[in-house]
């Protein structure tokens, strides 16, 4: 109870106050994010949103930098014992909780236990997890049934569920349920009391936090803080609003603008375009494996042979350098990105297309596409699938509502005249989908794998192999073997890749090139 | 002044008011009904107005500036050259037959939203003006109806449910019931008292001729004007459930579908927003004069309410 | 007087009854499962089932109606499915935009129609009569985001005399706060200046007909006086009427509004909250503004006893 008073007024001290007026001096970074923050916890849920708010205030054990190498954060050093089945971590001497506690290893060890148990990537890792335990307050083990090659790559992950540190109590929160306290150790502190949803967030910069002392890059390196406040303007959606805010100066930075506005920012006064983030995202669409007519390799081999993805990324983003085609399941430019077994998509054309789908024997099924109203980045994805699955033959239904219905029917599995689905299409920041075992749509473990289910043997086998496998020539070839299964199947269609460049004041600098939307080390002049 | 100057005077307002009133009616009505039926037509014939199918679309036509010249590919994939007389949206759609196909929504929506309001609203009244003891429940309903805000009403029945022109139609008109059925009931609870229903009355006559028979006919008057004022506002209600992200599949053109999608680059281009925002004011407003000067001709007594 | 309210206080609770039975019943019957939602992406169909049990999802629907009724009654509007907050914080955290918006929008309103009525009523069958009927009708027919955008083009973007977007809270300074409102309260009067410049006008008309205004001219009074505390005081049944009516509809013009023009207040709370399937939110929301659709009608109709003598509750 003490340490929670303790913390109020901590907080209250950092803040100065709740009447809301910057003083001259304090330099406030006034932020339009991509969505609204509606929840909290970054283990629960894969949003991005909430992804964004854990790296403003909490700290991860490894990072990923900007050449895809993963990198000590919290950790200090590091042993692996001679038969890769003991793994003992020393944490850097410094760290603490925003309450002002020090992270000791029992809250290390807690918190991967959450994340374990949510993370697709986590949860393989702990199927090679004994137990993990903190001899000393600021170590801490893990005894490995057997050897995996992952640890690093699963602590270290830059995207959803990434494996934030909290404290014990707030980690000990079952992981079917959200957690209620927002402390951690990261640069940023989370101002809960002028938190408004669906209006802002305010963050205030950590002055106890102890960056590390190399430069930043992409979620490693040192976090330097230059700014007092970041502010996350949540009411702010309309995207022709963002832009004129944006070239009023009354915002500082768009996270991610939608691709029509690109023309009128580049024209806009005082605003630049950051492309930070050069691996992007990829768009995919993904076969319902249960029902018909997807349920018949064959018909989806014809649909892959359709899904071209010059069209989709022409329509949706159509600014030429902003995408490129990229006939890997994994993102082009990574260890794992070949273009291996991908002919069935990238060297094919309608004619083939056709005649596949009737060869197939399709028996002229409509096929249900889901399609999103309110998501500008995917919007008209699903049409370009309609209009290309038309040409090819097939049957359409394509089916409008708002991307929160969405999520809800792929969850079901009934068929889709009941309130299921034949196709949906989403997009994937690159770190979630460049390995096989991060990338969901690639587990074929039948109904407990992610939404569309496919189940294919093979599939499994070589994951998890591949989970084993510490020799990196090794690994890529099973990669290679996994993606030439996988097109072979048909377990999705990957649509190309592309990147958003942020746009933002000319006076905001220090932008960290990575994955995600970080806000460390970000100037305002 | 005298009194003698004074009549004289009021008299000639009272003759000013009259004759203009009746070139008022006239004006509207013609007006009104005019513009309408033009946009009926163009409604029904829009596949012969040079038009091409409002769905296909061409990532090269994107953003196509009014006259512009551009390519489509058809369903068969084939290219044809097309001109784009209101330029293009940001999938490279033509504009010109979003809106003139969108007509034949915008008006669908309309028309059948105050049909069925109007279906409903005079079913509830009659009931409820003349079965008392239906009376006071049903009426509650109706209030509680009317306390929702129509629009978040709206907007939650659609969102619940399956975006599609059914359920756009049904929630919008639901908005709409609680006050027709009001004004069939006050016509009702006053044409019940007259000489010539109770005549019907003591004769035998069946309580369903009567409400059919011989109240119903007295209500049309006001009941085709109330149909017009519907008929607008369904009209606009579509509009901002599109804009909001919740009205028709955008695949089906309405004009709120297009602004909805063009609002992303009105300042760059604003003629995603204005075509269509001219062709909705305009209808709205036709049907507005229409229902004015219908109002004026056939229900003097409730242009004094209004 | 104060039987006739106590009357009307009362009768206004069966209608609540029936909003709330009518909202409950509208969410839970509709398909749209909060559960999948709030599991989020990853989530296995038992993840899913157990957060439904959680929020009491699987019960039958009277169950679960008796349930919340129950809490109502005690003051307990339920905590949201999303953001961790009791309902009632979340509300009182957004209401002070939109009632803001509200009531600048009802001052402009009635302060600019009221007189253009009047006018208009006065100088019968003149131009300023037949301009101000034209502009009227065109002021309910344009959609209020097109004439947001309009209004944001012209006066803000090319003129640069209002903000694009965004609200001050009334605590920061009253000057930023009445600067960020002017536009978007411009903007949403539109269509109640059309309104209740229209009703004014015809019963101002109707009021000019009668005989006391002709006995009021006949003694000599100035026309302005007539105007004013004749015609309009025997008008003013039917404009309270109308400014009640407007302040009811207005609810729903907000939405949009504050849609455009980024305002974080209830209407947006609403949508929002329709679309995240956050049930306990929309029904607080619904039931909000059904009460003060009733308050409003009976303040409406005890005002007709301070304009219109003759009439008694």
């Amino acid at each position: 109870m003490n340490r929670k008073i303790a913390a109020a007024v901590l907080l209250a001290a950092v803040a100065g106050g709740t009447a809301v007026h910057a003083s001259a001096q304090e330099k406030v970074l006034r932020v339009v994010p991509h969505s609204n923050l509606s929840i909290l916890d970054p283990i629960w849920t894969t949003q991005f949103m909430a992804r964004n708010h854990g790296y403003m205030i909490y700290d991860t054990l490894f990072g990923t930098d900007e050449k895809n190498r993963v990198q000590p954060q919290m950790v200090d050093k590091w042993t692996v014992s001679p038969d890769n089945r003991l793994w003992t971590f020393t944490l850097r001497p410094g760290l603490e909780f925003h309450d002002g506690k020090p992270v000791t290893g029992e809250d290390v060890v807690a918190s991967i236990a959450r994340w374990g148990k949510r993370d697709a990537m986590g949860q393989k890792l702990m199927t090679f997890v004994e137990r993990m335990d903190a001899p000393a307050p600021n170590t801490f083990r893990i005894f490995l049934r057997e050897a995996c090659g992952i640890m690093l790559e699963a602590l270290g992950k830059p995207s959803s569920n990434v494996p934030f540190i909290m404290p014990k109590r707030v980690a000990d929160t079952p992981a079917d349920k959200q957690i209620e306290e927002y402390i951690g150790s990261g640069p940023y502190i989370f101002k809960r009391d002028e938190f408004k949803p669906g209006d802002k967030a305010v963050y205030v910069k950590n002055p106890k936090y102890e960056p590390r002392k190399e430069a930043p890059s992409g979620t490693a390196g040192g976090k330097f803080v230059y700014v007092d406040r970041v502010e996350w303007n949540l009411a702010l959606r309309d995207a022709q609003a963002q832009v004129n805010a944006l070239a009023k100066g009354e915002v500082d930075v768009l996270e991610r603008p939608a691709f029509e506005s690109y023309e009128q920012l580049k024209k806009a006064d005082g605003v630049v375009l950051v492309n930070k983030d050069p691996l992007g995202f990829q768009y995919m669409a993904r076969f319902n494996h249960l029902h018909p007519p997807f349920n018949n390799p064959k018909v989806r081999q014809a649909a892959l042979a359709a899904m071209q993805q010059e069209p989709f990324l022409r329509a949706q983003v159509g600014i030429k350098e902003y995408y490129k085609a990229c006939p890997s399941m994994f993102t082009c430019g990574t260890p794992y990105g070949s273009a291996k077994g991908s002919d069935i998509q990238s060297k094919s054309n309608m004619k083939k297309a056709q005649e596949l789908l009737k060869a197939s024997g399709y028996d002229g099924t409509p096929v249900v596409i889901l399609k999103p109203t309110d998501l500008a980045a995917i919007q008209k994805l699903p049409d370009v699938a309609a209009q290309l699955l038309r040409q090819a033959g097939f049957k359409v239904d394509l089916q409008a509502m708002d991307w929160n219905t969405v999520v809800s029917r792929r969850a079901k599995k009934e068929p889709p005249a009941q309130g299921g689905w034949n196709i949906f299409l989403t997009a994937w920041l690159a770190p979630d989908v460049w390995n096989p075992l991060t990338n969901a749509a690639i587990g074929a473990d039948g109904e407990k794998s992610w939404f569309g289910w496919p189940k294919d043997e093979a599939i499994e086998k070589l994951r998890d192999q591949f989970a084993r496998e510490t020799d990196e020539a090794k690994k890529k070839a099973l990669a290679e073997a996994i993606q030439v299964r996988a097109f072979e199947i048909g377990t999705h269609a990957p649509l190309g890749e592309y990147v958003n460049p942020l746009a933002a004041r000319k006076n905001i600098t220090g932008w960290v090139i990575g994955s995600g939307d970080i806000y460390w080390n970000v100037k305002k002049n | 002044m005298d009194t003698q100057a004074l009549s004289v005077e009021s008299a000639n307002i009272a003759r000013r008011e009259s004759a203009w009133q009746r070139l008022q009616q006239h004006w509207s009505v013609r007006i009104g009904g005019a513009v309408l039926i033009l946009l009926v037509l163009a409604a029904l014939c829009a596949p012969w107005l040079g038009t091409v199918d409002p769905t296909l679309f061409d990532a090269a036509s994107r953003d196509l500036r009014p006259g512009q010249s551009g390519e489509i590919t058809t369903l068969d994939g084939e290219l044809i050259k097309h001109q784009f007389l209101m330029g293009s949206d940001s999938f490279g759609r033509d504009i010109y037959s979003r809106v003139v196909y969108g007509t034949r929504v915008s008006l669908l929506v309309g028309i059948a939203t105050a049909v069925l309001a109007l279906a409903f609203g005079i079913v509830f009244g009659l009931s409820s003006g003349y079965l008392r003891w239906l009376d006071g429940p049903l009426m509650r309903v109706m209030d509680g109806l009317m306390a929702i805000p129509a629009i978040l009403l709206a907007i939650t029945l659609v969102a619940m449910w399956r975006a599609s022109l059914v359920t756009v139609v049904v929630a919008i008109a639901i908005t709409e019931v609680p006050r027709v059925t009001r004004l069939v009931r006050s016509l009702v609870l006053s044409i019940r008292e007259e000489p010539y229903v109770e005549a019907a009355v003591s004769l035998g006559t069946s309580t369903l001729r009567i409400m059919f028979g011989h109240i119903l006919p007295n209500c049309i008057a006001p009941l085709i004007v109330q149909g017009t004022y519907i008929c607008a506002s369904a009209i606009l209600v579509e509009a901002i459930l599109s804009f909001l992200g919740v009205g028709l599949p955008p695949d089906i053109p309405t004009w709120g579908n297009i602004m909805s999608e063009g609002r992303v680059q009105f300042m760059a281009y604003p003629h995603n927003l204005f075509f269509p925002g001219v062709f909705l004011a305009v209808t709205v407003l036709a049907v507005n004069i229409l229902g004015d000067g219908l109002r004026d001709t056939l229900d003097p007594k409730m242009a004094r309410r209004l | 007087m104060y039987t006739f309210i106590l009357r009307r206080l009362l009768s206004t609770i069966p209608v609540l009854l029936v909003v709330a039975v009518l909202v409950f019943l509208m969410l839970r019957l509709t398909p749209g499962d909060p559960a999948a939602i709030l599991a989020g992406d990853a989530a296995s169909t038992e993840q899913i089932a157990q957060i439904r049990s959680s929020l009491g999802l699987n019960r039958s629907i009277p169950v679960q109606f008796g349930i919340w009724a129950g809490n109502l009654l005690q003051g307990e509007f339920g905590r949201s499915y999303f953001y961790k907050m009791e309902v009632t914080q979340l509300i009182a955290q957004r209401i002070e935009p939109t009632l803001a918006l509200a009531t600048l929008t009802i001052v402009i309103a009635v302060l600019v129609s009221v007189p253009l009525g009047v006018l208009a009523a006065w100088r019968f069958g003149g131009w300023f009569d037949r301009a101000l009927m034209g502009f009227s009708v065109l002021g309910f027919s344009v959609p209020v985001f097109v004439l947001a955008y309009l209004l944001i083009w012209i006066m803000s973007l090319k003129l640069g005399w209002f903000p694009v977007q965004g609200y001050k809270r009334l605590a920061d300074g009253f000057w930023p706060f009445l600067h960020h409102l002017i536009l978007p309260a411009i903007t949403l009067s539109v269509i109640y200046i059309a309104l209740i410049a229209r009703v004014t006008r015809a019963s101002v008309l109707e009021a000019l007909g009668e005989d006391y205004i002709r006995t009021a001219r006949a003694k000599g009074l100035p026309e302005a006086r007539v105007l004013m505390r004749h015609a309009l005081a025997n008008a003013a049944v039917p404009i309270a009427t109308v400014i009640g009516i407007g302040i009811a509809l207005l609810i729903g013009g907000v939405v949009v509004t504050e849609s455009v023009y980024a305002i974080p207040g209830l209407g947006r709370l609403t949508v929002d909250a329709v679309l995240a399937r956050d049930f306990p939110t929309v029904q607080a929301v619904i039931l909000l503004f059904s009460f003060a659709y009733v308050v409003i009608n009976l303040l409406v109709d005890m005002s007709y006893v301070v304009f219109d003598p003759r009439i008694r509750y």
